[in-house]
Formats: C-alpha cells, sequence, structure tokens
C-alpha cells in the first residue's frame, strides 16, 4: 500500500489483551505483524501463527563440531608426537573423554547463542519500530502489534480501526525512518 | 492458583463430603509481595543502576581495590622471586594454591545450579537471585583462575597448557586430569558468560530505552544488539534459553567431577576414592549456596529488595543448603566407613590421621560448620532469622576453605613413609594473596551490582507475576477499571 508508512501500532495494557489481540490479528489474516512485549508471553508465538523454534539444530551443529574437534585435536597431537602414559594406547575414545565432552558442551553454546542471533536477525541496531516515540514502553510495561504495510491485506483505515476495535489505543502509523528526516 | 470448592460446582455430595473434612487452603507463596506491577519492577531495579551512585559504593569498591591489590603484590613477588615464596615443600607441593582453586571453582557452582538445574525442573523462585549467582559464578571463577595459572611456576609458560603449537614440538597430555581440567574450567566459565550475557539481552535493550544521558545509550544500546522485544524474537530466545539451560547442566555435574579427578586420579589414600565426584559437586553447591546466601542478604537490605527476595526465597536457599550439606556429611561418614571396610590400613590410617592427627584442628573446624551448621536450618525460626542465617553462610564457606584444605594437606603431609612426613605451613604470601581475591572479587562484583540489572527483569515479570499469565483475566491488575 502506502510506501512511506512502515506499519501501524496499537498499544494494550495487560497480558490477556494482547494475548487476545495477537490471535484476531493472525485470524483476519495478516501474517506480517508483530507483537512487543516486555517479556515473552507464554504461548503468544503459537497463536501468532508462529512454528516451533528451530534453534536446536544450531546447537546440534555446534556440538557435533566440538565433539570431531576435540577428537580431531587429540587424534592428531598424539600420533604427532607419541606421549607413552600409564600404559594407556596412543588414541582412544575413553582417556580423552573430558576433551570431547568440554569441547562439545562449548561450541554447542556457542552455537546456541550465535543461532539466537541469527534466527532473530539481530544484531541490528535500526529498525523502523524504534522511530515510534512510544516504543520504549513496551520494554517496560506496555505490549504493543506492529501491522505491517508490506502486508497484502493492510489498508491504512482498515487496519488502524481494526486495532481499535480489539481494544488497543494510541494507534499510529510509523513512518519510513527516510521519510521523518 | 488455587480454587476454592465451591468455585467449582461439585456435586452435592462431594460438597458435604468437603465440607466434613475441612481441607486446609494452602495457596502456594507469593514470589513477588505487596502485589506488585510491571512498571514497579522496571523502576526497582533500573533505579538501583541509573540513580547517583551512593556513598557506600564509593566507600566499598575502594576497600575492595585496595585488597585486591594484595594478591596483585603477592604474584609479583611470586614472578619476580621464584614459587619458593609459598610455603609449598615437601612432602606438601599441593597447599594453598590448590585450596583456594577449589574452593572458588567450587563457589561458582551455586550459580550454574541456578541458572541451569533449576531452570529445567521450572522453580520459578529462581527468577529473584539467578542473575546476582551468575555474576558470582563469573567472579569467581576469575579468582579461581589465578591460582593454578601461577601455581605452574613459570607463568610465562602457561599457555602451554593449551593444545597450541610450541618450540618443543610437545603437544599436552590429555590422559592427565589437570588437562582435562584446563578444558573443564575454560568451558565453564565461557559458557557461563555466554548464559549470563544473554539472559541479560533484554533488560540491557530495557536500559538502553531507559537512557537519557549519551553514554548510556551508546553503551546499553550496544550490549543489547538492537534487542526490540519482538514476540518472534522471544521465541528463539526461549528456546536458547532453555537449550543453554540443558547445556549446562551436564556442566555444573562436569566440572568439579573433574576437578575431584586431579586428586582421585592419583594413588594417594584419602584421594583416591571413587566417592569424590558426587562429593565433591555436592560440596560445591553447598559452598556456592554460602555465598549465594552471604550475597544477597545484605543486597536484599542495601536495596529494600524485600518484595522481590521474599522469605519463601530465602527459605528455599536455606533448604538446599540443608540438602547438599546433609549430602556433605554423609560423603564424610561413608569416607571413614569405606576406609574401615576397605580393610586398607593406609586409607584407614590416612582418614583417622584427618580426625586425629596433626591436624586435626582443621578437620574439626570443617565438621562443624559444614555437618552442624546446616542442620539448624530443619528449624523454621533459624531460618526466618535473617541474620542468623548470614552468619551461618559465612560458616559454610569457611567450613567448605577448610575441607579443601584437610583434604589437600592431610593426605600430602603424612603419606605412605613417616620418614618422609613434613608440616604445611602457609607463608604470609600465601596469606596475602588469598585475602587479595577476596577484593579482587568484591571489586568485579560491586561493578556489577553499578552498572548492569542485578535481577532478570523481564524473567521476574514473565514468571513471578500473577498478572504475567494470558489466561490470567479475572487478575484485579488485568481489568481494565483498575486503570
Amino acid at each position: 500500500m502506502s510506501k512511506d508508512t512502515y506499519g501501524i501500532i496499537a498499544t494494550f495494557d495487560t497480558s490477556p489483551e494482547i494475548y487476545k489481540a495477537a490471535k484476531e490479528v493472525n485470524k483476519a489474516g495478516y501474517s506480517k505483524f508483530d507483537v512487543f512485549t516486555p517479556f515473552p508471553v507464554h504461548g503468544i508465538e503459537k497463536v501468532m501463527g508462529e512454528k516451533r523454534s528451530t534453534l536446536g539444530s544450531f546447537t546440534m551443529i555446534g556440538g557435533l563440531a566440538g565433539f570431531f574437534t576435540g577428537m580431531a585435536i587429540v587424534a592428531y597431537m598424539n600420533f604427532d608426537y607419541p606421549l607413552i602414559v600409564g600404559g594407556k594406547v596412543i588414541f582412544g575414545p575413553i582417556f580423552p573423554f573430558p576433551i570431547f565432552y568440554e569441547l562439545t558442551i562449548l561450541l554447542a553454546a556457542f552455537g546456541t547463542l550465535g543461532g539466537m542471533f541469527v534466527l532473530n536477525n539481530l544484531p541490528k541496531h535500526h529498525h523502523p519500530v524504534f522511530e515510534y516515540e512510544n516504543f520504549g514502553a513496551s520494554s517496560d510495561d506496555k505490549f504493543m502489534i506492529v501491522i505491517e504495510s508490506e502486508d497484502p491485506k493492510f489498508d491504512e483505515s482498515d487496519t488502524s480501526s481494526f486495532l481499535e476495535k480489539l481494544g488497543g489505543y494510541d494507534v499510529t502509523a510509523i513512518p519510513h525512518k527516510s521519510e521523518t528526516k | 492458583m488455587a480454587h476454592k470448592a465451591e468455585d467449582l460446582n461439585l456435586p452435592a455430595e462431594t460438597q458435604i463430603l468437603i465440607a466434613e473434612a475441612k481441607p486446609v487452603d494452602m495457596p502456594r507463596r507469593e514470589l513477588v509481595e505487596n502485589n506488585r506491577d510491571y512498571n514497579w519492577i522496571t523502576e526497582k531495579i533500573c533505579g538501583i543502576v541509573e540513580d547517583k551512585t551512593p556513598t557506600w559504593w564509593w566507600v566499598c569498591i575502594s576497600i575492595a581495590g585496595l585488597v585486591a591489590t594484595y594478591t596483585l603484590a603477592g604474584l609479583v613477588y611470586l614472578v619476580s622471586t621464584g614459587v619458593g615464596v609459598w610455603g609449598l615443600n615437601n612432602p606438601v607441593n599441593w597447599g594453598w594454591a590448590i585450596v583456594n582453586f577449589v574452593f572458588w571453582i567450587g563457589i561458582g557452582h551455586a550459580g550454574t545450579l541456578i541458572s541451569a538445574i533449576l531452570c529445567l525442573l521450572k522453580q520459578r523462585w529462581r527468577t529473584s537471585i539467578n542473575r546476582t549467582a551468575e555474576a558470582m559464578t563469573i567472579f569467581a571463577v576469575v579468582c579461581a583462575g589465578i591460582f593454578p595459572l601461577f601455581h605452574v611456576g613459570r607463568v610465562w609458560f602457561a599457555w602451554w597448557l593449551f593444545p597450541l603449537p610450541n618450540a618443543n614440538g610437545i603437544w599436552p597430555n590429555f590422559r592427565s586430569p589437570l588437562e582435562w581440567d584446563v578444558f573443564a574450567v575454560s568451558t565453564y566459565f565461557t559458557v557461563s558468560a555466554l548464559f549470563w550475557y544473554m539472559g541479560m539481552i533484554p533488560d540491557l535493550g530495557l536500559l538502553r530505552d531507559r537512557a537519557k544521558s549519551l553514554w548510556r545509550k551508546y553503551f546499553y544500546g550496544a550490549l543489547a544488539m538492537g534487542w526490540r522485544n519482538s514476540a518472534r524474537h522471544w521465541k528463539n530466545y526461549e528456546m536458547a534459553y532453555l537449550t543453554l539451560a540443558g547445556l549446562s547442566t551436564p556442566l555444573v555435574l562436569s566440572v568439579h567431577t573433574i576437578v575431584s579427578f586431579d586428586f582421585a586420579a592419583s594413588i594417594l589414600p584419602g584421594w583416591h576414592t571413587t566417592i569424590f565426584p558426587p562429593y565433591f559437586v555436592a560440596g560445591a553447591i553447598f559452598s556456592g549456596f554460602g555465598m549465594v546466601l552471604t550475597l544477597m542478604l545484605p543486597l536484599r537490605s542495601v536495596f529494600k529488595l524485600h518484595d522481590l527476595i521474599t522469605q519463601y526465597h530465602i527459605d528455599c536457599m536455606c533448604k538446599i543448603t540443608l540438602a547438599t550439606g546433609s549430602m556433605v556429611g554423609y560423603a564424610y561418614a561413608m569416607e571413614f566407613f569405606i576406609a574401615w571396610y576397605g580393610a586398607n590400613s593406609f586409607e584407614a590410617f590416612a582418614f583417622i590421621n584427618r580426625a586425629g592427627g596433626q591436624y586435626w584442628w582443621a578437620y574439626w573446624i570443617m565438621i562443624s560448620c559444614n555437618v552442624i551448621t546446616p542442620q539448624l536450618f530443619w528449624f523454621k525460626w533459624v531460618r526466618e532469622n535473617t541474620t542468623l542465617v548470614w552468619v551461618m553462610s559465612l560458616f559454610v564457606n569457611v567450613g567448605m576453605w577448610f575441607e579443601r584444605f584437610v583434604i589437600t594437606v592431610t593426605s600430602l603431609a603424612n603419606d605412605f613413609l613417616p620418614s618422609s612426613w613434613g608440616y604445611y605451613s602457609p607463608t604470609i604470601v600465601d596469606i596475602y594473596t588469598y585475602i587479595g581475591t577476596f577484593g579482587l572479587f568484591s571489586f568485579l562484583f560491586l561493578l556489577f551490582l553499578r552498572f548492569l540489572p542485578l535481577i532478570a527483569i523481564a524473567e521476574i515479570k514473565a514468571l513471578a507475576l500473577p498478572q504475567a499469565d494470558p489466561h490470567n483475566e479475572d487478575h484485579p491488575l488485568n481489568q481494565k477499571s483498575s486503570k
């Protein structure tokens, strides 16, 4: 629709209200919308139509990388310069197991944190929602919904009245940053 | 939430039965008292970071910084003179350095237990204390790391511990528990720091949104990574949080297990026992909760956090201290039993010598602090007397230090051959280096209190406030008319 607005934002006061509103927005057929809450509202991602997070694959990749890196380090170094200590074999899976174990956890943790950033498209210090002057309240005690102008169902007046009907107040259009300057 | 029987539309006979039996109404204890709202929590915690720096903070950090220089001076003297300035000598070549290392590493375990295991067990009370406990973990590991690092003798070669190519063409010995320790402790530190940081991202975003001064905007803005509280982000964030909790759980158990292998994989009587891993882990959690109580109780009264850290939280912490303290007491008893039952005269001597030999005083300090003290937590009036709990938590810290002293020193001082026996005493350098680490720990902790949110704001809003439940429409704070 209109290219100079990023989307329309509405504010809610309580967790049950935002939960219902998110459900209704999804039901009404909007797909490009987002909810901003000061804490994770339990189950809201389901009523927004989100699928289960795929973060686990990042953890898995990290963990496997850690395990095999540990194994590769120990194997290479023991064949490169064999240390025959305590009558143990040059390389085996048992004696250096703590190395594999710790590296599995270490790289799985990096994979998890990194995966969280990748999936969330962070760090991203600029985002149009920050242009909304009251946006800071969404990290304190307000709950907000933004319906983006790129949504096929988006219509400036219809969407605004829809959000008001859901109980949202301070319904405001957020301009793109280039327009404000 | 507890439901009243009359609200449930039960059949008449059931209602008569209920009226006869008069079941006691036992509502869950509130995690945040006085019916606080979201904004109150924001203002309370952010206020600690945003208000003018209190005078006591300057006084404390100056003292802490001064005390921390003891460690610095001790280490400079050690490196410039030689390891002989420590009290180590044959037969005791593991003295205070190892004792202090195990002591500090152990303290860290409470933070990881709270952030990992209690998260998986859905213990909601942890949200009031997890951030501070995790900070404690990280700073304790910093203090712990100093000792083995300098114990290697020539600290400038400490990088040989890592599998890096060096001019000798030799690699580390991966069969040694000491080498496992390098991996265990560095992983522990890194993963704890990652977990701590990730948990803080939403709160850093909140501080960024509230920031007035330019440096705050940049400082918190950079650290918050552009976090904007999107529900689509929360989904991945919560999954990451849960996954990190799952990953840290084996870490809690493995770090002190591997530390105990440093002892248990040797052949010395008193060390070479299979009970060491669980015994060390229980002891670590015990000492960690001792330190958590030592830190949280003063914080609670200084920052007036009584609504967030309630009597219920103190009860829970005391009960974990009691449980782990009892496990430690059981381990002490079992060591004696196995020393007798195993029919190994050296093993038997090692334990009789612990309790009645030249270090008997250390042993009995350990027993009275670690076995007797926590048993008082059975009593409700003890748990409700905050001052007493605090004093007892200090005893736990002292007792756990002595446990490591007893384990490390008694076995080394009196081993197989009486001709090689000795008596170990620390030197003044040992003592100052150790005292200094308390300064370093306090210094880092005070910086944390001043610049970072000391309670997980988003978590406590989500998990400890009843109005955060999206299905709790009946809550008074969720009613339209209340605004």
